[in-house]
């Protein structure tokens, strides 16, 4: 074996213990979770967890229904939010604008993203929350104000995917359409939308990903009642904020059922997951 | 005396700062094919945008001079552009199916009409598929992705598709250009068909092409019109030192 295979082969060694490590630390993870999580609901049976609608650890009563459903409804809200916005602003920049306001506009939204979560929950709680309370009713602290919320936080991710999905549309298609005498909107919607689709649905996952993580912005401003939401102006508590506002006094059974939470989370997080990367692979099969 | 569709006057076009077209003059008469030949960035493809205006899209394009097609000025206030382009339509050098059905394709512009109507719309996808030479090879599948046809297939689907626009003219930009040798005399035999009905302008770069199915034609060079005249007359007894020389190619 020559010097330099020798090196080749040294190299190749070291990036896979890398890799290798990089992986483990997620696999170490998961481990974790489901071994600390799962006996609990072995004990007490999946139906107590999933259906049960109260949550009262020092009764051994642990009902996390209240809290799937204000997951997803947050969620759900923050889509409704942040989806229309994000597609618009994409289409936008990527169709309409004049190329030098995209290149200024594109970076400030991408800026959205580093923002502290902490910073959009300070923000949430001293101007949304009371213009809530005080134009709505309830008492501010609700499904809406955080739906609003994350409907923001996750604008970044929504646009910046379908921006690079609207990109990836050959122009030949933009010119093909309009040589039939199609208008330039018209060629977005029936033709560039339609041809970037998965990637836009791939990217509207990711954000909901984001938007199911999210922690500390929502228990600023959801209020964090445990208990299923009557309306949108009603308080709500998500898994993530339910682990967050109880982990750090919990013990025993307490601690088993909020890592019980976290299994239950982190299932949800791989459906959506897998979801994204089947509808983008099939994109890329077309 | 032929009747002239298009006038061409005092034509120049800038990409920006440089001249991509300079000074062109020229007619286009009815019922003609209109082969226009030269080497690789003389303006061929620049002169079709501007014919349908599709230069429009190009952010720095400009014109100066004046194209009329039947007695209109394309470049004046009041033209309205999506007729423009459906009356002069365009085929593409690399076929360019819409990601839609066969349908879908060829109903796409008719579809933006306002024009719904189920049997009218199968009415034209059959007649333009027939005029382009495709509707025997694609008739049972329809409604399969137009993605999955074959290049040539593609091409004539691009040609069928700009027909059920009912337009006047047909430009194309080097429509065989990508394809094998059966598929591009099919093409070249839809095009002699469909030119009782239309006037056709066949950009293209092989100058065999513009000798076999040109009733005229024009040597672009460098942005300017060298020479036009009847195809023998360029191909035999060509004006201009540089047009022999480009088909003898000695240049391009």
């Amino acid at each position: 074996m020559t010097k330099l295979e020798k090196n080749d082969r040294l190299v190749r060694l070291g990036l896979l213990m890398i890799a290798l490590s990089a992986i483990s630390v997620l696999a170490i993870i998961t481990l974790f979770i489901f071994e600390q999580g799962t006996p609990i609901m072995f004990r007490y049976g999946f139906k107590s967890f999933l259906l049960g609608q109260d949550w009262y650890p020092s009764e051994k009563s642990f009902g996390l229904l209240p809290m799937i459903v204000g997951s997803l409804m947050v969620t759900f809200g923050a889509l409704i939010i942040g989806v229309p916005l994000g597609l618009a602003s994409a289409i936008f920049l990527t169709e309409f604008s004049h190329r030098r306001l995209t290149r200024i506009l594109k970076p400030v939204i991408e800026l959205l993203a580093g923002i502290p979560s902490v910073v959009y929950g300070f923000i949430g709680l001293m101007f949304l929350v009371p213009f809530i309370r005080d134009n709505f009713g309830g008492p501010g602290l609700s499904v809406l104000a955080a739906s609003l919320i994350l409907g923001i936080m996750i604008l970044p991710t929504v646009i910046s995917i379908a921006i690079d999905s609207i990109r990836a549309v050959p122009d030949s298609y933009r010119e093909g359409s309009i040589a039939l005498g199609a208008t330039r909107w018209q060629t977005v919607r029936m033709v560039v939308l339609p041809a970037a689709r998965s990637g836009i649905i791939a990217g509207i996952i990711l954000g909901m990903g984001r938007a199911i993580g999210e922690t500390m912005a929502v228990i600023m401003v959801a209020g964090n009642a445990a208990d299923i939401p009557g309306s949108i102006l009603a308080p709500v508590r998500t898994l993530t904020s339910n682990i967050a506002l109880e982990m750090a006094y919990a013990s025993g059974e307490h601690r088993e059922a909020l890592f019980a939470t976290g299994v239950i989370l982190f299932i949800i997080i791989m459906i959506l997951n897998t979801i994204a990367n089947v509808t983008s692979t099939r994109q890329r099969k077309k | 005396m032929k009747q002239r569709g298009i006038l061409v006057r005092d034509f120049s076009h800038y990409y920006g700062e440089t001249r991509s077209l300079n000074n062109i003059n020229l007619d286009v008469y009815r019922n003609e094919i209109l082969g226009i030949i030269g080497p690789a960035r003389s303006g061929k493809s620049t002169f079709l945008a501007c014919l349908n205006r599709l230069n429009d899209l190009i952010p720095g394009s400009r014109v100066e001079g004046k194209i009329l097609v039947d007695d209109q000025d394309i470049y004046g206030p009041e033209v309205d552009v999506v007729a423009l382009r459906r009356k002069l339509g365009m085929v593409f050098a690399t076929p360019v199916p819409l990601p839609l059905t066969i349908y879908e394709n060829i109903v796409f512009g008719v579809r933006l009409l306002g024009n719904n109507n189920r049997r009218e719309l199968d009415r034209i996808v059959e007649d333009s598929l027939e005029k382009a030479g495709l509707w025997a090879e694609v008739k049972d599948r329809l409604h399969t992705s137009a993605l999955k046809l074959s290049g040539g297939q593609q091409q004539r689907l691009c040609i069928a598709r700009v027909l059920a626009l009912k337009p006047q003219y047909i430009m194309l930009d080097e429509p065989t250009s990508g394809l094998d040798p059966i598929s591009t005399m099919k093409i070249e035999d839809s095009l002699r068909t469909l030119k009782k009905d239309y006037t056709i302008i066949l950009v293209t770069n092989n100058t065999k092409q513009a000798a076999r199915v040109a009733d005229r034609t024009a040597f672009f060079l460098m942005g300017e019109l060298v020479e036009i005249d009847e195809t023998p007359v360029v191909f035999t007894r060509p004006s201009d030192k540089r047009t022999e020389a480009y088909l003898e190619g000695k240049f391009g």
